[in-house]
C-alpha cells in the first residue's frame, strides 16, 4: 500500500529524472546509472558527485592521471566499494539498498583486477567452475527447500487450494557437469585447456589474467568492469590480455575499462571518460577526446602520455 | 635407585596410573586445542567482519573481552576460578578431565583467535574481493577461499600453540585431575626416590613434544606441496 502511493507520487514528479522515478513512469534506463556518487576516504574527496549512465552494448574506457579516482569508480559500479552518498543502478536496481540482494546483481556483473586475483588454493578449472557451481546447487537447494514446505503445507489444504510445486530442472550432477563444459570451453577458446589442472603460482601474469577474464565470463555477466587489468603485466604479455579484451568487445559486450593503455582505448572504446580529482572533466568519443581535447587538465594529460 | 623405580612402576602397578595420565594429558591438550580452534576462528572472524554492521561490531567487542580476560590472567587462576567458582555457580557437574578440557579449551581460544586473526589478514584482499565480485556471499568466499590458504599460513603458528597447551597441561593437578605429572609426582612421593621419576616425567613431556612437531612438519609440507603442483 506505500509502496503504491509512493511509486505514484514520483510518477507525477514529471521532472524528476532520478531512476525509480523514471522506471515509475516506464521511461528508459540505462544499464548503469550513477547518480551523484560521491565517495571520501576521511577527508579525502576521491569521488565527487559523479553522475553518469552506461548504456548496453557500450565499451567506455576511463583515463586519467593516478589518484584521479577512476578505480574508485568502478569499483563503486558493482559496490566492492560503498559510496559515501549517491546510488548506483544496475538494471533499475539500487546496489547500494541494503534490501537488494547484491550477491544477485554481481552474478551478472563480472571483474577483472590488477593483480588478477585467481584464487591460489585452487586449480584452474576450480577457479572458473566455482560459483557457477556453487550458486547453482545454492538455488536448487531453494527450490527444493521451497517444494518441501509446499508439499507439508499442501497436507493441509483441500484440492483446489493446493499450490503445485515448483520445477526441479536439473540435478548436482548435470550443474557440475554443465560448468566444466562451459569452462574447459572457455579455455580452449583462450588456448590453455592443457592448464586446467594447473595451479595459479605456476601460470605467468597473462595466463593468469586471461584466465581472470574467463572465470568472470563463465557467470554469463551483462557487463565486463576492468580495473588496469595489464598494468601488472610484463609488456610481452599486454598483447594477450588486451587482444582477447578487444574479441570480447567486438562480440558486444558491455564493457567498463579502466586503463592507462591509450592506443587501446582509442581503437576499442566507443566513448572515453577523462577523469581527474574525482569528477569526470571530459567525455566523448575517442577521436573526440585524442584528437581535439578542449580541457585544460586532459591537453596536459595527454600531452604527457602520448 | 632404578630397583625402586622399578618397583613402583611395574610391582605396584604405577604403569597404570601413569598411562591414565598420558591419556588425560592428550585429551586436554587435543580436545582443549580443538575447542580453541573453533571458538578462536569464530572470535577471529567476527573480528575481521566487525566493521560491516552495527550487530558485528557488538559481537567483536564482546570477543576483545575474551580474548583480553584469557590472555590476562594465567592459567592456573582460570582453572581454579572455574573449578571452584563458575562451576559450581552454574551447578556443572562434570568429571574433573573434561573440566580441565573446557578452561584449556576457553584459553587457547584466547591465543587461537589473534593466531587466527593474523592468518585471515595476511591472505590479500583480492582473493575475498574476487569472491564477492562472482556473487558469491562473504561466508562462502570465507570458507572456500580465505580459510584454505589461512590455515596454510597459520599451520606452524599453531603447532606451536598445540606444543605451548601440551606442557601447560602439567598444571590440571591443580583442580584434582590426574594427569602425567600427576601420575609422575605420585611415583616419586611413593618412597621419596624422586631423582627418576622426575626425569622419566621431562622425558615423556620432550618425545610427545618431538612427536607433535614431526606431525606438524609433515602436514606443512603436504598442504605446500598442493599449490606448486603443476
Amino acid at each position: 500500500m506505500k509502496e503504491e502511493v509512493k511509486t505514484q507520487d514520483l510518477a507525477e514528479q514529471e521532472n524528476d529524472n532520478s531512476v525509480p522515478a523514471r522506471l515509475a513512469r516506464g521511461e528508459h534506463v540505462a544499464l548503469i546509472e550513477a547518480e551523484h556518487l560521491t565517495k571520501k576516504f576521511g577527508d579525502l574527496v576521491v569521488l565527487d558527485d559523479i553522475s553518469e549512465k552506461i548504456e548496453e552494448g557500450e565499451k567506455v574506457a576511463i583515463i586519467g592521471p593516478s589518484g584521479s579516482g577512476k578505480s574508485t569508480f568502478l569499483r563503486c559500479l558493482n559496490v566492492l566499494e560503498d559510496p559515501t552518498s549517491g546510488a548506483v543502478y544496475f538494471e533499475g536496481a539500487n546496489l547500494c539498498d541494503l534490501k537488494v540482494d547484491i550477491n544477485l546483481h554481481r552474478r551478472r556483473m563480472g571483474m577483472v583486477f590488477q593483480q588478477f586475483n585467481l584464487f591460489n588454493n585452487m586449480n584452474v578449472l576450480k577457479n572458473i567452475t566455482l560459483a557457477p557451481v556453487h550458486i547453482g546447487l545454492q538455488d536448487l537447494r531453494k527450490i527444493k527447500r521451497k517444494n518441501f514446505f509446499r508439499k507439508i503445507a499442501n497436507l493441509f489444504r483441500k484440492g483446489d487450494k493446493k499450490q503445485p510445486l515448483l520445477p526441479v530442472e536439473t540435478t548436482a550432477k548435470q550443474i557440475k557437469e554443465s560448468a566444466k563444459e562451459n569452462a574447459m570451453r572457455l579455455l580452449n577458446r583462450i588456448g590453455l585447456a592443457d592448464k586446467a589442472s594447473a595451479y595459479p603460482s605456476t601460470l605467468s601474469g597473462g595466463q593468469r589474467q586471461r584466465i581472470a577474464i574467463v572465470r568472470a565470463l563463465a557467470m554469463n555477466p551483462k557487463v565486463m568492469l576492468f580495473d588496469e587489468p595489464t598494468s601488472a603485466l610484463d609488456p610481452e604479455m599486454v598483447g594477450e590480455v588486451l587482444a582477447l579484451i578487444k574479441e570480447l568487445a567486438d562480440e558486444g559486450m558491455t564493457m567498463v575499462i579502466v586503463t592507462h593503455e591509450m592506443g587501446f582505448a582509442r581503437e576499442v572504446a566507443t566513448r572515453v571518460l577523462f577523469m581527474d580529482g574525482g569528477k569526470i572533466q571530459e567525455q566523448g568519443a575517442p577521436e573526440q577526446i585524442f584528437g581535439s581535447p578542449t580541457n585544460d587538465r586532459l591537453k596536459d594529460f595527454l600531452s604527457k602520455v602520448l | 635407585m632404578w630397583e625402586s623405580f622399578y618397583e613402583q612402576f611395574i610391582v605396584y602397578d604405577g604403569y597404570k596410573l601413569v598411562l591414565q595420565g598420558l591419556m588425560n594429558t592428550m585429551i586436554i591438550a587435543l580436545v582443549g586445542l580443538v575447542i580453541g580452534i573453533v571458538i578462536g576462528t569464530i572470535v577471529a572472524v567476527i573480528h575481521v567482519a566487525g566493521t560491516r554492521s552495527r550487530v558485528a561490531r557488538v559481537f567483536a567487542y564482546i570477543g576483545d573481552l575474551y580474548t583480553t580476560i584469557f590472555r590476562g590472567t594465567p592459567i592456573v587462576v582460570q582453572l581454579l576460578v572455574f573449578h571452584f567458582v563458575i562451576f559450581p555457580l552454574i551447578r556443572l557437574n562434570i568429571p574433573g578431565v573434561w573440566e580441565s578440557v573446557l578452561v584449556f579449551g576457553l584459553n587457547s581460544g584466547a591465543y587461537v583467535a589473534e593466531i587466527m586473526r593474523g592468518g585471515i589478514l595476511s591472505v590479500e584482499v583480492g582473493q575475498l574481493e574476487a569472491g564477492r565480485t562472482l556473487g558469491l556471499s562473504f561466508t562462502t568466499t570465507m570458507l572456500k577461499v580465505v580459510f584454505p590458504q589461512a590455515i596454510k599460513n597459520v599451520i606452524p603458528t599453531l603447532g606451536n600453540e598445540l606444543i605451548a597447551i601440551t606442557k601447560d597441561t602439567s598444571v590440571a593437578g591443580y583442580v584434582g585431575t590426574t594427569d602425567l605429572t600427576v601420575a609422575f609426582r605420585a611415583l616419586a612421593s611413593n618412597d621419596y626416590q624422586i631423582i627418576i621419576p622426575y626425569l622419566m616425567l621431562a622425558l615423556v613431556y620432550l618425545v610427545i613434544v618431538i612427536i607433535f612437531t614431526v606431525i606438524i612438519r609433515i602436514v606443512e609440507r603436504r598442504l605446500r606441496k598442493s599449490e606448486r603442483r603443476s
